[in-house]
């Protein structure tokens, strides 16, 4: 980092902000996956859809995501000094979290089915 | 509609953001950005609340209840990140111009929708008890 130490420690925050929105990722990542994989089974042991192809393909997008996401927040919660480019970090996670959003629908309805 | 498209190719222009005004004290621009990830981890936060809800609530007693509030969380949360964006972007541009922050009304519908929600699923669980009784 260059320039005089600051007080408030603004740099250090932003990047554990971002950390915890990786975290935050993650589990809903993981929650996808276990949607994907055993179906809308809603914890009765039920695991009709467990090992469906179709289940499996749909987990390993959700993974797929969550990976190009982490990156971002890392790249973000490692990188040094506070004159960075806005970057296109922000918009892009917003998006990998809309997409989860649209993801789960999608996987809920067809639990439905 | 035309107009919807550009503000969303601006949130993924950076150097058309950093074409108005001048940069602003860093502290501000990163004080702006730890605003945005805390709506972000909301909007997931609601997310893992609809992608659990779908998983792992036993079935209730009105047909695709549990579905509904699963897509409605879901759809939230997709909604509150959307909104993070929009308003990270127009608080840097207001930043950078100097002039008055944005105001949004979003914080206050969506603390109603959630306390609504809430307030719908109390109700639901204290007629099942005494029904139950």
């Amino acid at each position: 980092m260059t320039g005089p130490p600051d007080p408030g420690l603004q740099p250090e925050r932003t990047r554990l902000a971002w950390r915890r929105t990786a975290l935050a990722l993650t589990v809903v990542m993981v929650l996808t996956v276990r949607l994907a994989l055993t179906g809308d089974t809603a914890g009765t042991g039920d695991t009709a859809r467990t090992g469906d192809t179709v289940g499996a393909l749909l987990g390993g997008a959700a993974v797929l995501g969550w990976g190009a996401a982490l990156r971002l927040c890392w790249r973000r919660a490692t990188g040094t000094g506070p004159a960075r480019a806005y970057g296109r970090a922000l918009p892009l996670v917003a998006l990998a979290t809309a997409g989860f959003a649209g993801f789960g629908a999608l996987l809920v309805v067809r639990g439905l089915g | 509609m035309v107009e919807m498209w550009q503000v969303i190719r601006r949130w993924f222009d950076p150097r058309e953001l950093r074409s108005v005004g001048s940069t602003p004290d860093y502290r501000f621009s990163l004080a702006n950005e730890r605003t945005f990830l805390a709506w972000l981890r909301t909007g997931l936060a609601l997310v893992a609340g609809g992608l659990a809800a779908a998983q792992f609530l036993p079935p209730l007693p009105l047909a695709h209840l549990r579905e509904v509030i699963a897509v409605a969380l879901l759809l939230l949360g997709g909604t509150v990140a959307v909104r993070a964006v929009d308003h990270w972007a127009r608080t840097e541009r207001a930043i950078r111009l100097g002039e008055e922050l944005p105001a949004s009304r979003f914080p206050a519908v969506l603390a109603l929708a959630v306390g609504l929600g809430a307030l719908l699923l109390v109700v639901a669980v204290l007629v099942r008890a005494v029904g139950d009784r």
